[in-house]
C-alpha cells in the first residue's frame, strides 16, 4: 500500500526540483503545511508600509527610511542573539538589561577610564557573555527554568546598573568610532561596493553549492530559480542603495546627508555570519537537533548541556553588542539603557519573523524581518497620533499576531505531518 | 582469528546478571547473536528485555557475567564504546529530531564536515546510497522534514541511521508497536534485509506474528531468566506463547521451579 502511494509522491517531488513553477508550487504546498517561515513578517511590513504612507506624507520619506534601518538596529541585534535562545525552546527576559549592563561597562572603559574604543567594545561583549555563561551554566546544569533565570537576572541586572551608573546618573559616551555606528553614513561609493558584493557572493554561494550537488549527482533547483533569485536580491540591495545614497538633508549646504547608515553593513555582517554558524556548522546544527529533540540529541551524543550554554552565552553576547549600538545612538548610558519595551519588542522582532517560541525553528533573517516590522509601526504611528497608548496597544497586537500565527503554524503542521 | 568463519556467534553472553538495589532483574541469562540471523529477543512485561540490551548497547553495565563479541571478551560500559564495536540501537520512540530532515537526523552527532562546514553534498549521497541498499523506496525525498514521515518511514529512517555506520550488531526495541499493517510489513521487510546484507539484528517484539514472520532463533526471557534460546522453525507459537507465560514447554524451558506448583 505504501508502495503504491510512493511512486506518485516520489514522480511529483522530483518533478518539484524541475522548473520554476513546480518549485513554486512546491514552496505553496509548504505554506498550505503550516510552514510559512517570514511570510506573514513580509506581508506584514509590506502592508504597514503603504498604510502609514497614505495616511501621513512624511513617512515615505528618504529620511524617515534611513531613520527606520536605524530604529530597527537595536531591536535586531537582541532578536539575533534571542533567536539562538530561543530555538532550544527557551527564552531569556534579561537580554534588555544586559544590554544595559554591558553598555555601561562601555561607558565606564571609555569615559571614566579614557581607554580606547576597541578595549571598551571587548569589555562589553565579554560582560555580556559572562552573563550569558552565568544563565547559561544554572539553566543547563542546575535544571532551573530559564524563566526563572533570567527573571532573576532581570532584576539583579538592573540592580547591577544602578550600581555601575549610580542612581539618576548619565556616562556620556564622546567617542568618535563608537558614534559613527548610529551617527554616520557610508561614503557613495562604498555604498555601491557593499550591496555589490552582497549580491555577488550570495551568486557565487548559490553556483558553489549547485556545483557540489551536481558532480555529486544530486538534485538541484532549475538555474532559472537561482538567477530569479539573485536578480531580486539585487533589484532590492539595488534600490535601497540608490534611494539611501540620495540627499536627504533638509539643508544639503549646511549638512549634507547621503549615503547607507554604517550600522547596516555591520548588521549585514553579523546576519551572514550567524547564518553561517546556524546553517553550515555542526554546531548549528546540534542547535536544531537540541531544540527539536533533546532527548535524541542526547542519544546521538551530542553535549546537550554545552549547547545550551552556548546559546546564552551568544544570546548575551549580542545583547553586549546591542548595548553598543544604543551608546552609539544615545550618546550616553544612563540606569534606563536597554530597559522599558526593549526586551519584549526584541523577543517580538524574533517571533514576528517567523521564529518560533516552541523551539527548533527560526532564522537569523527572522529577526532582522520582524525587527523592521517593530521598527515600522514605532516610527510610523507617532506620525499619526501622538497618543502613547496607541504605540503600546498596536505593538502588543502585532506581537500577540505573531504569537498566534506561530501556535497555528505548529497545530496546523501537526495535523497535515508537515 | 579463525572466529569468523566458524558458525560462532557474533555476540556471546554467558551468565549475565543485572541487580537494581536489591531488585535482581537479570539472571544468569545467556544469549547467542549470529551475523546474518535475526534472533528475536520476546518475553512478558518486565521480564528484563530492555535491561538486557541497555546492558548490550553499554547504557548500563552488567554486574556479573561474560560479554563476548567477534570473538574477544569485552567490557562495554559506555554507548559510545559500543557504537565503536559496531553495536546500534534503534529505539522505539525518542530517537528522531522532527524538525530536521532525513539526511540530518542520519548523520546526527555524526556529521561529515569539510573543515568547519557540514559536508552537505556528501552526506546526502551516502544517505541515498545507504537507502538504496537497503531497498528503501518509500520516502520520497531525504531532504523532507522528519515530521513529514508516516511511523513506518520513521522507523525506517531510524533503522538505516543504524547501518551507516558499518555496524554488525543493530537492535530493534520493538520497532512495529506502533504501526499499521501495511507499515509494520515494510519494516519487518527491512528488518529481513538487515540480515541478508551479513548484520546481526536482535529483534525485541510482543507480537507473535511479526517474530515467526523474520526471527530465525527465538530467546525468551522469562523473569529475568532466559527461558530457552530455539531455532524458529523447531518451534510453534503456542510453544513460545508458554515458555513468554510460564518459562516452560515441554522438554523446553527452565526446570520446573522447586517452590511455586505443590
Ligand atoms: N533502573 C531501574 N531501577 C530499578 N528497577 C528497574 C530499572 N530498570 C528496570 N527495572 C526493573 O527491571 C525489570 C525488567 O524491566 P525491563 O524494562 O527490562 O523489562 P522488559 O522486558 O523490557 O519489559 P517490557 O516488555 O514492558 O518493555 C522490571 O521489573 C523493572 O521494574
Ligand atoms: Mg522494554
Amino acid at each position: 500500500m505504501s508502495g503504491a502511494t510512493s511512486v506518485p509522491r516520489k514522480a511529483r517531488e522530483e518533478a518539484a526540483t524541475g522548473t520554476v513553477a513546480e518549485a513554486w508550487r512546491g514552496y505553496v504546498n509548504k505554506v498550505r503545511g503550516g510552514d510559512v517561515g517570514s511570510l506573514p513578517a513580509v506581508l506584514g511590513f509590506v502592508a504597514l508600509v503603504i498604510f502609514f504612507s497614505t495616511q501621513s506624507g512624511t513617512f515615505f520619506s528618504l529620511l524617515n527610511g534611513a531613520n527606520l534601518l536605524q530604529q530597527a538596529a537595536v531591536y535586531v541585534f537582541v532578536a539575533m542573539g534571542m533567536v539562538f535562545v530561543l530555538l532550544l525552546g527557551e527564552i531569556d527576559l534579561s537580554a534588555g538589561f544586559t544590554a544595559g549592563v554591558s553598555a555601561a561597562v562601555l561607558g565606564v572603559i571609555l569615559t571614566k577610564h579614557g581607554m580606547p574604543w576597541p578595549v571598551a567594545v571587548v569589555g562589553c561583549v565579554a560582560t555580556g557573555a559572562v552573563i550569558g555563561l552565568a544563565i547559561g551554566m544554572i539553566f543547563a546544569r542546575l535544571r532551573v527554568p530559564s524563566f526563572v533565570v533570567s527573571l532573576a537576572f532581570f532584576l539583579g541586572l538592573q540592580g547591577a546598573m544602578l550600581g555601575i551608573i549610580g542612581d539618576g546618573g548619565t556616562i556620556p559616551v564622546r567617542d568618535e568610532t563608537i558614534f559613527a555606528i548610529m551617527g554616520r553614513n557610508l561614503p557613495v561609493v562604498w555604498g555601491w561596493v557593499f550591496a555589490g558584493a552582497g549580491v555577488a557572493l550570495y551568486a557565487v554561494l548559490g553556483l558553489v553549492q549547485r556545483r557540489a550537488r551536481r558532480t555529486a549527482g544530486l538534485p538541484s533547483h532549475p538555474p532559472t530559480l537561482m538567477i530569479l533569485k539573485v536578480v531580486g536580491l539585487a533589484v532590492l540591495l539595488g534600490g535601497a542603495t540608490y534611494l539611501l545614497n540620495r540627499e536627504r538633508s533638509v539643508n544639503p549646504v549646511l549638512n549634507s546627508l547621503k549615503g547607507i547608515p554604517v550600522i547596516v553593513p555591520i548588521a549585514a555582517v553579523f546576519v551572514v555570519g550567524l547564518t553561517f554558524v546556524l546553517r553550515r556548522t555542526a554546531f548549528g546544527r546540534h542547535i536544531y537537533a537540541v531544540g527539536g529533540n533533546a532527548e535524541a540529541a542526547r542519544r546521538a551524543g551530542i553535549n546537550v548541556p554545552g549547547i545550551q550554554t552556548a546559546c546564552f552565552v551568544i544570546c548575551s553576547a549580542m545583547a553586549g553588542c546591542a548595548g553598543i549600538v544604543m551608546v552609539s545612538r544615545d550618546t550616553s548610558v544612563s540606569p534606563s539603557t536597554g530597559g522599558s519595551s526593549t526586551l519584549l519588542l526584541s523577543i517580538g522582532a524574533a517571533v514576528i519573523g517567523g521564529t518560533s517560541l516552541f523551539g527548533g525553528k527560526g532564522r537569523i533573517i527572522d529577526a532582522v524581518i520582524g525587527g523592521l516590522v517593530i521598527a515600522v509601526i514605532s516610527n510610523g504611528l507617532p506620525l499619526m497620533t501622538s497618543e502613547a497608548s496607541a504605540q503600546y496597544i498596536v505593538t502588543a497586537f502585532v506581537l500577540m499576531l505573531a504569537a498566534m500565527i506561530d501556535a497555528m503554524a505548529r497545530r496546523r503542521a501537526a495535523a497535515t505531518g508537515h | 582469528m579463525s572466529e569468523r568463519s566458524h558458525p560462532e556467534a557474533l555476540l556471546r553472553l554467558r551468565g549475565i546478571s543485572k541487580s537494581f538495589g536489591a531488585v535482581q532483574v537479570l539472571a544468569g541469562v545467556d544469549l547467542d547473536v549470529h551475523a546474518g540471523q535475526v534472533t528475536a529477543l520476546v518475553g512478558d512485561n518486565g521480564a528484563g528485555k530492555s535491561t538486557l540490551i541497555k546492558g548490550i548497547a553499554g547504557i548500563h553495565a552488567f554486574d556479573d557475567g561474560t560479554y563476548t563479541f567477534e570473538g574477544s571478551e569485552v567490557h562495554v560500559t559506555s554507548p559510545k564504546q559500543a557504537n565503536s564495536l559496531g553495536i546500534e540501537v534503534v529505539y522505539q520512540d525518542l530517537a528522531l529530531c522532527d524538525n530536521l530532515d532525513v539526511v540530518h537526523n542520519m548523520f546526527l552527532g555524526r556529521e561529515t564536515r569539510r573543515r568547519i562546514t557540514l559536508d552537505e553534498t556528501a552526506m546526502e549521497r551516502r544517505a541515498v546510497e545507504t537507502l538504496r541498499g537497503l531497498s528503501v523506496r518509500t520516502l520520497a525525498s531525504v531532504r523532507q522534514t522528519v515530521s513529514s514521515l508516516s511511523g513506518g518511514q520513521r522507523q525506517t529512517v531510524a533503522i538505516a541511521r543504524a547501518v551507516l555506520w558499518n555496524s554488525k550488531l543493530v537492535i530493534l526495541d520493538e520497532p512495529t508497536a506502533a504501526l499499521g499493517v501495511a507499515q509494520t510489513e515494510q519494516v519487518l521487510k527491512l528488518v529481513r534485509r538487515l540480515a541478508h546484507n551479513g548484520l546481526a539484528v536482535i529483534l525485541i517484539s510482543h507480537n507473535m506474528n511479526d517474530v515467526f514472520e523474520v526471527a530465525d532463533s527465538i530467546a525468551t526471557l522469562y523473569l529475568g531468566r532466559m527461558a530457552a534460546q530455539v531455532d524458529a522453525r523447531t518451534v510453534n507459537r503456542a510453544r513460545v506463547v508458554e515458555l513468554i507465560t510460564s518459562g516452560r514447554s515441554g522438554a523446553l524451558g527452565l526446570a520446573a521451579p522447586e517452590e511455586a506448583q505443590a
